[in-house]
């Protein structure tokens, strides 16, 4: 005779553990952190190596030149490079009444990422069983993001950037950490084969229901060929924010700081 | 995660937690009709596995650190990664013992200033004057350290 067994959600009596409380703290940690963040923008592409973290740094630059309080959180936890690219001393984080002082540019700009933490040259390694460690890795990346997010003194910004790394599952943990999905900024380069892989992304990213504020197509002028950010605005009905040539000047950044910060 | 003893159909409650140190927990879940206890053990993958989750079966009691995952799990972090300023906690004791400090001499440095951190206010929370191995030991368990 079967044994009559009631299921998970009919089981509401108090637990001690309270597995599903403790994951609404950290969200709600995050949220907390954040209230003073007005906007969160993902820089993302379903490409690497299409200059993203590059993307990043530049447009930061564009809106600390225009005044705006501005902070990179360096989501590529495996390819660290953002204090690179802001030029920031990697010097020891300054904890301070329980929380992370991010790391600030000469220009103001405030940054995290695990570069800040790692020995010179080193990848990025976990303790834990190497067997089967592909179970809890991304598990283990997603809390990392989650406390970048929520652990370190942000403090009052205009805008947040959240450097991205290639693919969407970064994306995805973002999005399920937010309130609502950020929105989002994609970064192509010309030729064909990257307008493909961006495509999956800006599709994803709306199928989550992230606005998408426009794309950025980098590297032009050189040796790559092809329209991939215009494809991708006409399909997506979105606007090209720049073309940005391999040796920018200011005013290409410069120009993409309205569609960036929202309305103010 | 909720166990149920079928026989009294009443959800059993979570009553202590082991770690021995191999990577291993042990959670033991009372029927509160019964009395029955039953064990959940994990193996080294599952215990990562909810250790990665940044929770702790059997819940906690105290504050999260800053970045308490990663600085618990990451094993390339520099050793001079954190500086803590401000005003200290530690003149608002415990001590510490000379085997306790040797312990925690040992602890990278990466971590090490979290571990400290967490055992001292573990120690505080219970009004234990000094923290020794013995302490440090028994806070492992209760607090769900694995590897600290």
């Amino acid at each position: 005779m079967p044994l009559n067994i009631r299921t998970y959600h009919d089981l509401t009596e108090p637990d001690r553990s309270g597995l599903p409380g403790q994951i609404g703290a950290q969200r709600r940690r995050v949220a907390e952190r954040l209230a003073t963040v007005a906007r969160v923008v993902a820089v993302m592409s379903g490409k690497g190596g299409v200059g993203k973290s590059f993307v990043t740094a530049g447009v930061a630059r564009a809106l600390a030149r225009a005044g705006r309080a501005v902070g990179v959180l360096d989501a590529d936890l495996n390819g660290p490079t953002a204090p690179q690219l802001l030029h920031l001393h990697l010097a020891s984080c300054t904890l301070h009444d329980g929380v992370i002082e991010p790391a600030v540019s000469a220009e103001g700009i405030r940054c995290f990422s695990m570069a800040l933490l790692l020995e010179d040259g080193r990848p990025l390694a976990f303790h834990g069983p190497e067997a089967e460690s592909f179970v809890w890795r991304g598990t283990l990346e997603a809390a990392a993001l989650r406390e970048f997010l929520a652990d370190v003194a942000w403090g009052r910004l205009d805008v947040l950037l959240v450097d991205l790394p290639p693919g969407m599952q970064r994306f995805a943990e973002l999005a399920e950490l937010l309130a609502e999905p950020p929105p989002v900024v994609a970064v192509t380069i010309p030729p064909p084969e990257s307008e493909e892989a961006v495509r999956r992304a800006l599709r994803a990213a709306r199928d989550r229901g992230a606005p998408c504020l426009g794309v950025i197509e980098n590297m032009t002028g050189g040796p790559f060929s092809g329209d991939a950010g215009d494809a991708l605005a006409r399909e997506f009905g979105i606007p090209v924010l720049a073309r940005v040539p391999f040796h920018p000047t200011d005013d290409v950044w410069d120009a993409i700081v309205p569609k960036v910060e929202g309305s103010r | 995660m909720k166990f149920l003893c079928v026989e009294c159909d009443r959800q059993m409650a979570f009553e202590d937690r082991q770690l021995p140190g191999d990577g291993t927990l042990a959670a033991a879940f009372r029927c509160p009709q019964c009395g029955r206890v039953v064990a959940l053990l994990t193996n080294p993958m599952e215990t990562q596995l909810v250790a990665s989750l940044g929770v702790k079966i059997g819940g906690t009691t105290l504050p999260p650190q800053p970045l308490q995952t990663v600085r618990g799990m990451v094993a390339t972090g520099r050793d001079d990664a954190f500086q803590e300023i401000g005003e200290s906690r530690e003149a608002r004791g415990p001590i510490w013992s000379v085997e306790a400090e040797e312990r925690l001499a040992r602890v990278p440095g990466f971590v090490r200033g979290m571990v400290k951190r967490i055992y001292a206010d573990y120690a505080r929370q219970r009004s234990i004057a000094e923290i020794t191995p013995a302490v440090m030991d028994t806070a492992r368990g209760e607090l769900g350290l694995e590897g600290m």
